[in-house]
C-alpha cells in the first residue's frame, strides 16, 4: 500500500505531501529521536508526538516513508520549513499512537 | 564581586551552532555585551573548550569549560567543569557513549573544531546531537567524579527538557538549581509546575548565533573568579533567583 492510500484510509490531515507513491513497509512508534534513528526501518510509517525541527532530519536519516503526528500534534514552524527537503510526507491526526498503529496493521497486515 | 555570566553558549562545533560562532567571535561578543564569565556548552562535546578559554582570555574575560549533555532520555543537562583537563576527560567519556552515527551536515550543520584564533582544526564526523547512553539518574554522580555540576537545561522547553520528557523533577536526584530559557516567564512555568516553587534558577542565553548573545543581565556574586566557585554555587543552589 502506498503512503497516499494509507493516508486516505486513515483520514489523516496532510501537512506536507512528500512522495505519496512510496510503499509502506511497516510501522514504528517512538518519540526519542535517537532511538528512531537507530530502529525505524526503511519505508516504515513513523508515528510520534515530537514536532520539532529534528523530526525532519531523523525521518530522512531513517528513510521512513511518512511521519504521522499523533494526538492532534501540529508541527513547529521550523519543522514545517524543513519538510521541503524531505521525501517523507507529514500527516497529523487526533488519534493516539496505539489506534493508528492498530489500524495500519489491519490495512497492511504487518 | 558581582560578575555577569552566560554559561550556555553554542559554538560552531554544535551542528546547530552557526558557523559565525567561532571561539574568538563568541569571546569578543561576550566582552562587548558586558559579560565577565562565559561557558561554551556544545552538545555532548568539550572539543572547543580550550580554544574558548584562550580566546576569552585574549578578550579580557574568563571562560570555564562546559558541555550540554544529552541523556538517554533525551534530556539536556548543562554540565560545568572545573578545568580544561577535566573537560577533556569528561568529553572522552561522553564520546564513547554516543552512538556511532555520522553527521549529515546538510541537515544538521557542520561540526567545526577550532583553535582560539578561529583556525579550523577539523570537522567532527560523528553526529553530536544524539542521545548518549548515560541515564539522567547517573548524571549527578558522574559529574561529581569530574569535579563538575549538572544543571537541568531549559526546563521550560517543550522538547529535550527534564519536564517535557519526564514530567517532573525527581528530588532524589539532588538538583539544587535549574536553567530556564531566555524567553521563559517564571510565573507561567510555576503555574504549570507549582511544585517547583522556590527552586533556584539561572537564565542563560543558549545562543546559537551572535545575535542571540544578549546584553549581560544575569550574574553571580563571586569571591574569586574560578570554575570551582561557580560549580559550588550551582551545587548549593546559591544563585540569586528563585522561581516565584
Amino acid at each position: 500500500m502506498t503512503v497516499r492510500m494509507l493516508a486516505e484510509k486513515l483520514d489523516l490531515e496532510c501537512i506536507s505531501n512528500g512522495d505519496g507513491n512510496r510503499e509502506v513497509t511497516g510501522c514504528y512508534v517512538g518519540d526519542l529521536l535517537s532511538r528512531v534513528m537507530g530502529s525505524a526501518k526503511e519505508g516504515n510509517v513513523w508515528i510520534t508526538i515530537m514536532s520539532n525541527v529534528n523530526v525532519a532530519a531523523v525521518a530522512s536519516l531513517a528513510d521512513v516513508s511518512c511521519i504521522i503526528l499523533a494526538e492532534g500534534v501540529k508541527p513547529d514552524a521550523d519543522l514545517e520549513a524543513k519538510l521541503e527537503i524531505v521525501d517523507a510526507a507529514l500527516y497529523t491526526t487526533p488519534m493516539a499512537s496505539y489506534e493508528i498503529a492498530w489500524k495500519i496493521h489491519e490495512l497492511i497486515g504487518v | 564581586m558581582f560578575c555577569y555570566c552566560d554559561f550556555h553558549i553554542h559554538s560552531c562545533l554544535s551542528p546547530c551552532g552557526q558557523p559565525e560562532m567561532t571561539p574568538s567571535n563568541i569571546a569578543r561578543m561576550a566582552a562587548l555585551q558586558g559579560y565577565n564569565i562565559i561557558a561554551v556548552s556544545d552538545h555532548n562535546t568539550t572539543g572547543n573548550c580550550r580554544a574558548v578559554i584562550r580566546a576569552a582570555a585574549e578578550a579580557g574575560i574568563v571562560a570555564i569549560p562546559a558541555m550540554e549533555l544529552t541523556t538517554s532520555e533525551e534530556v539536556h543537562m548543562l554540565c560545568l567543569l572545573p578545568s580544561a583537563d577535566a573537560a577533556d576527560e569528561f568529553g572522552k567519556y561522553v564520546y564513547e557513549r554516543l552512538p556511532d552515527i555520522r553527521n549529515e551536515p546538510g541537515f544538521f550543520g557542520e561540526q567545526i573544531l577550532m583553535d582560539f584564533d578561529d583556525n579550523i582544526l577539523g570537522y567532527e564526523e560523528r553526529l553530536l546531537i544524539n542521545a548518549t547512553d548515560i541515564s539522567l539518574q547517573d548524571v549527578p554522580a558522574l559529574l561529581a567524579v569530574y569535579g563538575g555540576v549538572a544543571i537541568p537545561a531549559h526546563i521550560d522547553r517543550s522538547s529535550f527538557s527534564i519536564l517535557s520528557n519526564l514530567g517532573y523533577i525527581d528530588r532524589s536526584l539532588g538538583f539544587r538549581a535549574v536553567e530556564i530559557s531566555r524567553g521563559c516567564d517564571p510565573r507561567i512555568l510555576l503555574e504549570n509546575y507549582p511544585e517547583l516553587d522556590n527552586m533556584p534558577y539561572y537564565k542563560n542565553s543558549d545562543a546559537h548565533d551572535l545575535y542571540s548573545m544578549l546584553t549581560a543581565k544575569n550574574g553571580l556574586e563571586l569571591v574569586e573568579i574560578t570554575a570551582e566557585e561557580i560549580i559550588d554555587i550551582f551545587k548549593r543552589g546559591d544563585v540569586p533567583n528563585r522561581l516565584k
